[in-house]
């Protein structure tokens, strides 16, 4: 996203961030601050993601906080009739190659950090995360790299037990009709939020922010959600407006499981390279 | 003007463009790659950018490169190999045997994979080699109770993908060679005692030998930078060179390591060259 901003610059009005790179972005100067005047939803939002320091910097905010998520545990419901509950049922001897995850380097530092009870942003001890990554290796079917890639394996049973985002888990469910089941394991998972940013030299500047006031409202959510399956609003009005029967609905009010997740924090250009120089050796030996 | 002139500004307007064109799409950006390869930080980072070896140290300093790259080049061998026991024998159907209409209509369906989009044909394989998918189906029904057969996300599966993609240049470079062989060679080889076997080895395989080559050329360069038929069909098993470089252009954002990583590889694509010409030379010379 990164390069595609700064290779094309004045190219988009709208941008969606995830939170942990926006702080980047501002400071690239690809996008641009925004009028929160002109987006008259932006006080409704929870203030835990809309006052983020992520997202506002001096005192300026460079992003709207849209959406939130987790990325845990997908299972088949075919195969498992209760849920798994623990993390290191990615690595039971039982699930030998019926196990995926993704083929990113953070996504994999921070799921093995938090199995070896590490801080998912900055692990103190690297060579455990790589032990336990490695540890992997026999239960490993594929890595999946994109939602559609993750929806035509899982149709072709190719994994049963998988890392995954939590609002394409509901859209699997509820747009696919996939048996796809969802938990946040005892030991944790990865939190995230996504900001809509507005970019710098943006051609429609002024629509852009319509565009944003429009998405954070509450009656674009619920038809979002109901319909075709999404991430958790971070405008809790919005959440509130969901029916009663909507399984999101239940699931992102969960207290127990937010208290267990860590969220997505910036990291620095070393960590980055450190953690994909570490995902690069693990292919390679996953690869032997 | 003199005719040695004429002649020079005749071929000078003739080739001019074609080398301006080169020039500015290739010579151009790859110098600027190159330059880019000594750099700490990517020119688009606001921030002063010093020369440095650390990236082409990195390649050195760390393992795992020299395992991919490796496997990179073992995939590129493979591929060829199997194209050219593929490809060599039709295009000498195609060449000596297939006579009139024919010979257009089959040129027509080995040219067309071409029409098709890469991706779209990558996919397509993982349907036809995955367990439950058509050469399964095909096999049970056959030989029930045999067992299943899965080769999805296994390094046959990238060979064959990779194949299947790049089969058409080695049959197309090998018919170009093998149809400008005159006939009327291989009836005097045959003529003077020589069995069929013996004339092929000593008249028509020496004369196509430019024909393998090139195809050889045009298939071994792209394979070993291949990404996008390992990362779908390979799973964990198909892990490139190719795919690391492309990961520091859109993961890490680290341009100088990826321009490092890849003028690495084209060094080892020229040394492999180096070495093999003198080999190529002789024997196609000997005919």
């Amino acid at each position: 996203m990164i390069t595609k901003l700064q290779t094309n610059p004045g190219a988009y009005d709208v941008i969606v961030t995830n939170s942990a790179w926006n702080g980047r972005a501002t400071e690239l100067g690809v996008i641009q601050p925004i009028d929160t005047a002109q987006v008259s939803n932006f006080a409704d939002l929870n203030p835990s993601f809309r006052d983020s320091p992520l997202l506002n910097v001096d005192g300026k905010t460079y992003g709207v906080a849209w959406v939130w998520g987790i990325t845990a545990v997908a299972y088949s419901t075919e195969v498992y009739k209760d849920a798994p509950t623990s993390i290191e049922a990615l690595w039971d001897a039982k699930n030998a190659k019926r196990v995926s995850v993704r083929d990113d380097a953070i996504e994999a530092v921070s799921f093995a950090a938090i199995a070896t009870g590490q801080d998912m942003n900055h692990p103190t001890d690297l060579a455990k995360v790589k032990e336990k990554l490695l540890a992997l290796k026999p239960n490993l079917a594929m890595l999946w790299t994109s939602e559609d890639d993750w929806n035509k394996q899982f149709q072709a049973k190719a994994f049963d037990l998988s890392v995954y985002w939590s609002g394409s888990a509901l859209r699997s469910k509820t747009n696919f009709k996939l048996p796809v089941g969802y938990v946040v394991p005892d030991e944790g998972a990865v939190g995230w939020f996504d900001g809509l940013a507005i970019g710098k030299d943006a051609p429609n500047a002024e629509g852009a922010h319509k565009f944003i006031n429009y998405m954070i409202e509450p009656t674009y959510y619920v038809e979002w959600a109901t319909k075709v399956g999404a991430p958790a609003s971070a405008n809790p009005k919005a959440m509130a407006a969901l029916p009663d029967s909507d399984p999101s609905k239940a699931f992102y009010s969960d207290e127990a499981a937010i208290k267990r997740l860590q969220f997505m924090a910036p990291l620095s250009d070393q960590e980055r390279q450190d953690f994909s120089d570490l995902w690069a050796e693990v292919k390679t030996e996953y690869a032997k | 003007m003199t005719p040695t002139t004429r002649t020079r500004w005749a071929i000078l307007s003739l080739t001019g463009p074609a080398y301006l064109w080169l020039a500015c799409t290739i010579f151009l950006p790859i110098a600027a790659m190159l330059a880019l390869s000594f750099l700490d930080k990517s020119p688009l980072v606001p921030k002063p950018a010093s020369f440095t070896l650390a990236n082409y140290g990195a390649f050195f300093g760390k393992p795992f490169y020299w395992s991919l790259t490796r496997w990179s080049i073992e995939l590129g061998l493979w591929v060829t190999l199997f194209s050219f026991l593929i490809g060599y024998p039709a295009a000498y159907a195609l060449a000596k045997r297939v006579k009139g209409r024919w010979r257009e209509a089959i040129f027509l369906l080995i040219v067309l994979p071409f029409w098709s989009n890469a991706l779209v044909r990558i996919f397509s394989w993982t349907m036809v080699l995955r367990s439950n998918g058509i050469i399964d189906l095909g096999v049970q029904s056959i030989f029930p109770g045999a067992p299943t057969v899965d080769l999805l996300f296994t390094y046959p599966a990238v060979v064959i993908g990779l194949v299947h993609s790049y089969l058409p240049y080695m049959i197309l470079t090998c018919y170009i060679a093998l149809q400008a062989i005159d006939d009327s060679l291989i009836e005097a080889g045959r003529s003077l005692g020589a069995s069929k076997f013996t004339t092929f080895r000593r008249v028509v395989l020496p004369l196509s030998l430019p024909g393998i080559i090139s195809g050889a050329a045009l298939i071994f360069v792209p394979v070993i930078g291949s990404f996008m038929e390992p990362r779908i069909l390979g799973g964990t098993k198909g892990a490139t060179l190719g795919m690391n470089i492309e990961e520091q252009f859109t993961v890490t954002a680290n341009w100088p390591l990826g321009a490092a990583l890849s003028f690495i590889l084209l060094a080892i694509v020229l040394v492999i060259f180096g070495i093999l010409y003198p080999f190529l030379r002789k024997q196609g010379g000997a005919a």
